[in-house]
């Protein structure tokens, strides 16, 4: 049923499990993001974070518990699966943008086909988007003639031409090389000051401190640690935590 | 033997390029239907639609082990027993030698092209679907603006290459007693006695085509390895 909720929080999560076969990959994970809210989540791989932010837009389908996003509960129904996905968008680490279409068709073939909007419309939505990602003069090439982190700016770009109200990140800079993590992280920082409620898989600490409200730790699908990421930084109360940390900073 | 004499292939000129029409024309409509059919017996395999898909795997074994001269004779003698039998109490139905030669064609070549068109599908990568996904593209719209023009980019040497052979096959029709190229030439032949040059002149025709067809191949092959590369 779609019942409606307030729309704070924007995305709530009760008790969600997930199994693969015989591994537990989510176990009994809740999790409240209002509006504007900046969540990173953070943990060794193979920790469930992925797991975490995918079903949230229902890449994969969690197997018990509730998963709410704007007001829709997630469940089989493909209507509520379709109103969720126009509303989050998901950057993925492997930018995974269309070889065969250019920037500008990447950026546009979702808002005509999803949300309906007019060539000229949906265009010059791209172009706005891709002006923000700082790309405007790339619009015409193919993904496969652009680096890494133009590539990556792109795929912000094209999430953002749906106009969401949530931003999923897998691990958007795991795949680049070093000298390209940081124009995607700007354009990332500054999504953040203009007030997108954002869900971060990452391992860069140092962005986790700039833009954070919020720090989660997960480690074997069990959400381990929630807190600011000042008090999460210097004094981590989970022993997992902290050995986490002493491996990712040095 | 009497000296090669080239003249009476040019008094034939009309009635050859008759019976290369014909041939083109089963080639495109074959290459056309077969591409359409094996498509959609690839994507019930691939998205493993109950029942259909088990059909489609069944069909393209079938086909894929009978020559095809045999296909072209049952569906010659047999479909015309099987309609008179389904609707003419029993009384053959002909079905004719042109029907025959588009329906067979078309029904052999769509088991072939769903063949490499499968094996493209499997080529891309799970991040597309899983980015048309969260971009909320449908089902029907990922596999028509996402996936399968990179398949057809992926395999588009492939089956040119299928449909040269398709070209060639078609030869085959003169079991039916079509006018093919082929036809034509042994039609003219039995005529005027000059086999040996209408069936070089044949063979001339052939070769040009398949070569210019094949170069064709090289440079499809060259573009999808750069765009792979990029």
């Amino acid at each position: 049923m779609n019942s409606p909720v307030p729309t704070d929080p924007v995305i709530r999560l009760t008790e969600v499990n997930k199994h693969y076969g015989n591994f537990h990959a989510l176990r009994d994970v809740s999790l409240e993001v209002a509006k504007g809210e900046k969540i990173i989540i953070c943990g060794p791989s193979g920790s469930g974070k992925s797991t975490l932010i995918r079903c949230i837009n229902r890449i994969e389908r969690h197997d018990s518990g509730e998963i709410l996003v704007d007001g829709h509960r997630l469940t089989g129904d493909t209507k509520d699966v379709a109103a969720i996905r126009r509303e989050v968008g998901m950057v993925f680490q492997s930018f995974n943008l269309f070889p065969h279409m250019t920037i500008l068709e990447n950026c546009t073939i979702a808002p005509r086909k999803s949300r309906g909007l007019g060539k000229a419309e949906a265009e010059e939505r791209a172009m706005h988007y891709l002006t923000k990602v700082r790309i405007p003069d790339q619009a015409g090439k193919y993904p496969g003639q652009l680096s890494g982190g133009q590539q990556q700016r792109v795929a912000i770009a094209r999430a953002l031409c749906m106009q969401p109200r949530v931003m999923l990140f897998d691990e958007p800079t795991s795949a680049l090389d070093p000298e390209m993590v940081k124009e995607v992280l700007d354009t990332m920082v500054e999504l953040a000051e203009e007030g997108m409620t954002m869900l971060c898989v990452t391992h860069e600490m140092g962005f986790a401190r700039q833009v954070a409200d919020r720090v989660i730790f997960m480690d074997r699908g069990e959400k381990i640690e929630e807190a600011a990421p000042g008090a999460f930084f210097t004094n981590p109360q989970s022993p997992r935590a902290r050995e986490f940390l002493q491996q990712v900073i040095h | 033997m009497n000296a090669l004499d080239f003249s009476v292939v040019v008094d034939a000129l009309p009635f050859l390029w008759k019976g290369l029409q014909f041939s083109l024309l089963l080639t495109a409509v074959a290459f056309v239907a077969g591409l359409v059919l094996g498509t959609g017996l690839a994507l019930v395999q691939h998205l493993q639609v109950p029942v259909l898909a088990q059909l489609a795997k069944g069909y393209v074994a079938l086909i894929r082990s009978i020559p095809l001269i045999m296909v072209l004779f049952w569906f010659f003698f047999l479909v015309p027993l099987i309609a008179g039998w389904m609707f003419n109490n029993g009384r053959p139905m002909p079905v004719g030698g042109v029907l025959t030669a588009f329906l067979t064609f078309s029904l052999f070549e769509a088991a072939y092209y769903s063949e490499i068109i499968r094996v493209g599908l499997r080529s891309v990568g799970k991040g597309q679907y899983e980015a048309a996904d969260a971009l909320s593209l449908s089902t029907l719209q990922t596999y028509r603006h996402i996936i399968l023009p990179q398949v057809f980019r992926v395999t588009s040497p492939i089956i040119l290459s299928q449909t040269i052979i398709l070209f060639q096959d078609t030869s085959l029709v003169y079991v039916l007693s079509l006018t093919d190229l082929v036809g034509a030439a042994s039609k003219v032949a039995q005529l005027n006695g000059r086999l040996v040059e209408m069936y070089l002149t044949v063979a001339a025709v052939y070769l040009v085509i398949c070569t210019s067809a094949s170069q064709l191949v090289a440079v499809l092959r060259k573009r999808t390895r750069i765009a792979t590369n990029r």
